[in-house]
């Protein structure tokens, strides 16, 4: 889980370690949300979280309620 | 982008038009020697992106190298409508019989390019244009078929021109239409377009322009020019602020947050976008309001980008408060740029419900932006709040 | 009735997979505008949305009539592309790019006049006939589209696109309704401007007022009060003139390319006089436009 002003973006840990889910979700955001370490493991790059625009497109690509992206401000 | 005349003259020097003998001194000691190499009376010039040199003392007539030495001590520390000479141009000075004037412009109206020729030069072409009409020649020419120099001969004749001087002149006029069309200018300016008493046909003073969008097409010009890729050859240079503006808005290609503008007021301005700016900043003044920068976001900015304008527009000295409006937005996020200017007011250590006098953007993502805005304690209006009455509540707000 | 786009124009997109142009292509399906094809040259045979992209023009008017295209492809491409559209007989253009060199646009237009074909733009959120079609960025997304553009009898010319759905926007909300929103463009030289455009919606009978978005350069203003007074327009023209500040600061350019004080006729107080002596009634405000339009009707007996 990692937060930022105003969005928040929670991945389950069987999500965080798929190594292939995780380069889906690096290749639909957009805005450079989600990075592969080096282990092949999720990376959340905290400065870009404000960025999101909310296109749900990595919601959609792991498996229903997997990934979540939370307004902070609702 | 306007050019300096001495580099004006460098590419009238490549087209192969008749200059006077003479180059760009930085140091008296240079003009000196420059005199020396001309040996006879010389004029020297101010180079700046300004006019009114003459009026201004920035025009001289030595006879000999002290006096050009002396007289570029005096020009080159002689500041401009606020420009600091960048050079003197020291030329050779010779009796001149006539002086003519010939300009290849835009023409908005008709859409194309215009060949401008009077016989009447070195004053104001608007002038003689509207009282010595029949002393003015104007002839259109085609951007898709090739350029020939009947153009230019139609325009010198149309003043009366004839016999060997229009065959001396045709050429010259000619050489600038070319150059108008090849390098992207918008103003190619030959003024005056002197003939001596000896007969020879001389560039006097020259004004060009170019494009500014067309600046990375012409890149090998412009080097051979000594014009640097950061020179915005604005009325005035940019200042501090601004530069460091252009500098946010190129942190990344997401949109715009640009054409930051310094003023001196209290009130800063997060607006867009081209002509919603304008609007609102006329407003913000006939409301009695202090802008304290002009700027354009739109393009659908950032947060990051959007933050960084605020950041910077909070950190100029005596700002209290700033006012974050548009036009109803198509492509900009509401919700983006309330983030980006919350974000922004609180890395500058403000409150934005105390910072940010009204929100003023409706349209795409509104609902979200307006919760977000909600969060923070901003003041906030919809489509119904008019842009005017938008600018008026953050005006009135500043002499709380 | 509208001028330009009905709901039976039929549209293609050039530059159809880049950014915004996938953006412009559902924004103009979601609004019922029949865009029928696409062109990215290389990209034949993918498509956006379900318009077939193709790599020529060609390819596409050989089997479909085609009213119009949408040209949004980076600065250095758009001439060629400009130019393909008008040779495969296109007669409407639309160019959305911004940062053309004035001679590359005036090379597009003295061809379009040439073929007789139309261009709006550059630099241009393009145009919008409400329930009919939109071509190009104008109001964004459908669902937007529709909070601020209304069908009825106001013809909308701006030299701003954020502006042209300002001020739909604040027609819409007074009761009236546009016939056509054209965003013109705000660079020196432009495909179409407010004179060359009167003459359609004069001769569209439901159209029944003009109004307009102006800042300071160029000779557009005067050209359009010339025309009102040669033509002897029926329609009543309500304008609004931005930029006002800009009469104190020659030679410095805001807003769009096109907009800067160079000299006297560039200046808003000029064009403010020269549009009153036409018989143009100069808002003060934006939300000034509807009131005057309104009055302006009922003196012409609408």
């Amino acid at each position: 889980m990692a937060d930022g002003m105003f969005i928040q973006v929670e991945v389950d840990d069987a999500v965080a370690k798929d190594k292939e889910l995780v380069k889906k979700l690096v290749e639909v955001c957009a805005v450079d949300i989600f990075a592969q370490k080096d282990d092949g493991s999720l990376e959340i790059v905290r400065p870009n979280l404000d960025e999101c625009v909310l296109c749900d497109l990595c919601v959609q690509a792991a498996p229903t309620g997997k990934v979540r992206v939370v307004k902070l401000y609702e | 982008m306007r050019f300096y005349e001495y580099e004006a003259k460098q590419l009238f020097r490549q087209l192969r038009m008749p200059l006077l003998k003479g180059r760009v001194a930085k140091t008296p000691a240079e003009a000196k020697t420059i005199a020396e190499e001309i040996g006879g009376p010389l004029v020297l010039k101010s180079q700046v992106l300004s006019g009114g040199r003459m009026k201004a003392g920035g025009v001289k007539f030595p006879d000999d190298p002290a006096g050009a030495e002396q007289a570029a001590k005096e020009v080159l520390a002689l500041e401009i409508n606020g420009h600091t000479p960048r050079g003197v141009l020291v030329e050779e000075r010779g009796p001149v019989a006539q002086e003519y004037f010939a300009a290849v412009t835009w023409d908005g109206r008709a859409k194309a390019p215009v060949i401008i020729f009077s016989d009447m030069g070195g004053i104001d072409i608007e002038e003689v244009a509207e009282k010595h009409p029949e002393h003015v020649g104007r002839v259109h020419f085609s951007t898709i078929v090739p350029f020939n120099p009947f153009r230019a001969k139609e325009a010198i004749s149309a003043t009366g021109v004839s016999g060997s001087e229009l065959n001396r002149l045709t050429p010259i006029v000619a050489a600038l239409a070319e150059a108008f069309l090849r390098y992207d200018l918008t103003l190619a300016e030959i003024n005056p377009l002197a003939r001596l008493e000896d007969g020879r046909f001389l560039v006097l003073d020259g004004h060009v322009d170019m494009e500014a969008e067309a600046r990375d097409r012409h890149a090998k010009l412009l080097d051979d020019l000594g014009i640097g890729k950061d020179e915005t050859r604005e009325a005035r240079p940019p200042t501090e602020f601004e530069i460091k503006g252009a500098a946010v808005d190129a942190t990344d290609h997401r949109g715009v947050a640009g054409n930051v503008k310094e003023f001196d007021g209290d009130l800063g301005l997060v607006i867009g976008a081209g002509g919603g700016s304008l609007t609102l900043f006329d407003a913000v003044r006939n409301h009695g309001g202090k802008p304290a920068n002009y700027c354009e976001i739109g393009g659908n900015p950032s947060v990051q980008k959007a933050c960084g304008l605020t950041k910077l527009i909070l950190s100029k000295p005596g700002v209290k408060k700033i006012a974050v409006m548009m036009n109803v937005v198509s492509n900009t996020r509401v919700d983006i740029v309330a983030r980006g200017v919350i974000k922004g007011c609180v890395e500058s250590g403000r409150d934005p419900g105390e910072t940010i006098a009204i929100f003023r953007i409706p349209g795409a993502w509104e609902d979200d932006g307006f919760k977000i805005l909600e969060k923070y304690g901003v003041e906030y209006c919809d489509r119904s709040v008019s842009m005017y009455e938008a600018a008026g509540r953050a005006v009135a707000k500043m002499s709380k | 009735m509208s001028i330009l786009i009905n709901k039976d124009t039929t549209v293609i997109i050039q530059g159809i997979t880049g950014r915004e142009a996938v953006n412009l292509t559902r924004e103009g399906l979601d609004y019922g505008t029949k865009i029928i094809g696409g062109v990215t040259p290389g990209r034949a045979g993918r498509d956006v949305y379900g318009v077939p992209v193709s790599d020529c023009v060609r390819d596409i008017t050989d089997k479909h009539h085609v009213d119009a295209s949408i040209v949004t492809v980076p600065p250095r491409f758009t001439r060629d592309a400009v130019f393909e559209a008008i040779e495969a007989g296109i007669k409407l253009i639309v160019i959305v790019t911004e940062r053309i060199p004035r001679r590359e646009v005036a090379e597009m237009v003295e061809l379009a006049s040439l073929r007789g074909a139309r261009i709006i733009g550059p630099n241009c959120l393009g145009v919008l006939s409400p329930d009919e079609a939109k071509c190009g960025g104008l109001g964004g997304p459908a669902v937007n589209v529709r909070r601020a553009f209304k069908k009825g009898p106001i013809g909308v010319l701006s030299r701003s696109g954020g502006m042209t759905t300002e001020i739909a926007n604040t027609l819409t909300a007074a009761g009236l309704g546009q016939s056509t929103a054209v965003s013109i463009g705000g660079d020196a030289i432009i495909g179409a401007t407010y004179a060359e455009l009167m003459p359609l919606f004069e001769a569209d009978p439901e159209t029944k007022a003009i109004a307009i978005y102006s800042e300071p350069g160029g000779r557009m203003e005067a050209e359009l009060a010339d025309w009102i007074t040669v033509n002897k327009s029926r329609l009543p023209v309500v304008a609004f003139m931005a930029g006002r500040f800009m009469d104190e600061m020659p030679g410095m350019r805001f807003g769009h390319a096109g907009t800067i004080v160079e000299g006297k006729a560039d200046t808003t107080a000029d064009k403010i006089e020269r549009m009153k002596a036409a018989g143009i009634s100069v808002a003060e405000r934006i939300e000034d436009i509807p009131a005057l339009v309104k009055e302006r009707l009922e003196k012409a007996g609408h």
